[in-house]
């Protein structure tokens, strides 16, 4: 074991892991994160708790983190290459691990401009950092873990033990490119990959036999990303405007069916669009975890983290493995 | 070359108030290419100032003066005695031309007129593009003679990230995706297995982040040791 955590062991047993997403809220409230967390403990091998997604102040990633441990919900803890150097970044490392945290996610993070996509104010004017990108992060941590150094040479008497991810856009542009991408930070040192959200299956498994003819699937554990759509909006939003994610026609037509079938009922038409969004979930759950080479699934239901155990149940994934520690 | 823009009238203003005795200084090279500073925007805005002024009824001295470069001393310095004459400079270089004239002018304020924003090229005329950021450690042999430090909005050495979106940046429709771009040039040279080979954190010591930077270029160096003795 690399990191002893929940989710390595989970896949090294061969059954298929679920990771969820717990988005913390943009305030100091520890409840919230509390909340969220018991709803979804017990629904899957690990949460995502997100690093100022979107590129908006929010409760940090590692205090989140640390209080779904409290709460006995896994963590995976991100990091952004947005917000901290690779001083910080280490420094971060080692306060996370020596927190109990044995998960991270390395990732690019949203530009400052972002905003939530200018919902809300934001910080526009932010000095960012990228002092490293994605692939030299996760290279840093695995630096630190196996071998005992920092990035610079300073050695570690006891190293930060993580279970290393990296996220991957398997048909952002240009998609000819997106295998070497996701080969490079399995190069680095990623353990686990969780995808962009997939809703066109028949590309993904594309792109996924692509990355099985480079070897990949042998060298990292791949969790395809689904993104619980919640209504017709949301999956056209995400189809014209979301980088790297096409929503087959058909997806959307049921999505609006949905919706039509409760007339002018604002609160049936939600409803009836969540019922149908939970539906699709499970369906594109299922077709994921068919394809060769698929370790799992990464199930973000974003503000709306209630819908993991529901899905989690129709897609035959309940309950979910338990080890010894 | 050094791109900038003029600041908002209102600011130039708001920063000369107090001074009676103003002189706009224009700078004859990249400043004046991008229609921001030379000459002939020392007149006109030396002119605007001027017509502010009497508006709002302030006797205020304002001239215009240009030389064809503010960051080597044998340009300004056949007019530094004028320079001298006056309370204020306000300076139409780039902020090169602003801290090279302040250290050698004495005991008068130079103000920017200018916010100095790129190094960039000129594809058309009247429109500027960053292409470099001085980072001190050029990798444009990797990346198809695409910068990623200044053109990738993220500055990845391992891009694209995944904000590309039909080839543009995540940051905005109107801006190019480099490591797209990047991408399509190392096909374009048959070198894209370039870009397989993950590239390790950088030093960032010789950019903007290790301290003030100078080159010393020795055998001119020497040679001008050897003249002065
Ligand atoms: S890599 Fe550095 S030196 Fe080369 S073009 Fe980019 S910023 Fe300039
Ligand atoms: S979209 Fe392209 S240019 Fe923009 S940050 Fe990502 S890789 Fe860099």
């Amino acid at each position: 074991m690399k990191s002893g955590s929940n989710l390595e062991k989970v896949i090294a047993s061969g059954n298929p892991a679920v990771t969820a997403e717990l988005g913390p809220p943009m305030s100091a409230d520890a409840h919230e994160v509390i909340k969220k967390a018991n709803q979804l403990k017990g629904f899957c091998d690990a949460a995502n708790i997100t690093d100022c997604q979107t590129a908006v102040v929010r409760i940090s990633s590692i205090a989140a983190a640390y209080i779904a441990l409290k709460e006995g919900l896994e963590p995976v803890m991100q990091m952004t290459c947005r917000d901290r150097n690779r001083i910080a970044m280490q420094a971060d490392f080692l306060g996370a691990a020596a927190l109990g945290l044995k998960n991270c996610l390395c990732i690019a993070g949203d530009h400052q401009s972002f905003s939530a996509a200018g919902r809300l104010k934001g910080h526009p004017g932010a000095k960012n950092v990228y002092d490293v990108d994605t692939c030299q992060l996760v290279g840093i941590m695995k630096k630190m873990r196996d071998e005992g150094l920092q990035q610079g040479g300073d050695k570690l008497e006891v190293a930060p033990k993580f279970f290393i991810g990296a996220s991957w856009t398997p048909m952002g542009d240009p998609i000819d490119f997106r295998p070497y991408n996701l080969k490079k930070k399995v190069d680095a040192g990623a353990d686990f990959i969780q995808t962009q959200g997939i809703y066109d299956m028949e590309l993904f498994k594309v792109q996924m036999e692509k990355a099985r003819n480079l070897g990949l699937h042998e060298r990292t554990a791949m969790l395809a990303g689904i993104i619980v759509p919640k209504s017709a909006m949301m999956l056209k939003y995400m189809d014209s405007s979301v980088a790297g994610v096409t929503v087959p026609k058909e997806l959307i037509n049921r999505m609006l069916k949905a919706k039509d079938a409760a007339g002018d009922d604002k609160k049936k038409a939600k409803e009836l669009q969540e019922q149908e969004g939970m539906k699709i979930t499970v369906e594109l759950v299922k077709q994921a975890l068919d394809i060769p080479g698929v370790k799992g699934v990464h199930i973000q239901a974003i503000e709306w983290e209630s819908a993991i155990e529901h899905i989690v149940k129709a897609a035959g994934l309940y309950p979910r493995p338990v080890f010894s520690e | 070359m050094i791109v900038g823009e003029q600041k908002k009238i209102e600011e130039i203003w708001e920063m000369i108030q107090g001074f009676k005795k103003i002189l706009v200084f224009g700078c004859n090279t990249c400043i004046a290419v991008c229609h921001a500073g030379g000459g002939k925007e020392a007149e006109i805005l030396a002119s605007l100032l001027r017509m502010k002024a009497k508006q709002e009824g302030l006797d205020l001295e304002i001239k215009d003066l240009a030389v064809q470069r503010h960051c080597e001393p044998e340009y300004f310095e056949p007019v530094m005695e004028d320079v001298r004459k006056y309370d204020l400079v306000l300076s139409l270089a780039c902020g090169v031309g602003v801290n090279f004239l302040s250290e050698r002018i004495g005991n008068i304020p130079v103000y920017p007129g200018i916010n100095t924003e790129f190094f960039g090229g000129v594809p058309q005329p009247g429109f500027f593009v960053e292409l470099c950021a001085g980072c001190g450690d050029c990798v444009l042999h990797l990346t198809g003679g695409i910068c990623p430090v200044v053109r990738c909005s993220k500055s990845l050495m391992n891009g694209p990230c995944g904000g590309t979106n039909k080839g543009k940046c995540e940051i905005s429709p109107d801006v190019d995706c480099a490591w797209f771009l990047i991408v399509e040039r190392m096909k374009q040279l048959g070198t894209l297995e370039k870009l397989f080979q993950v590239q390790p954190p950088r030093n960032w010591a010789g950019g903007t982040h290790g301290g003030p930077r100078r080159v010393v270029v020795e055998h001119v160096r020497t040679l001008e040791e050897q003249e002065s003795k």
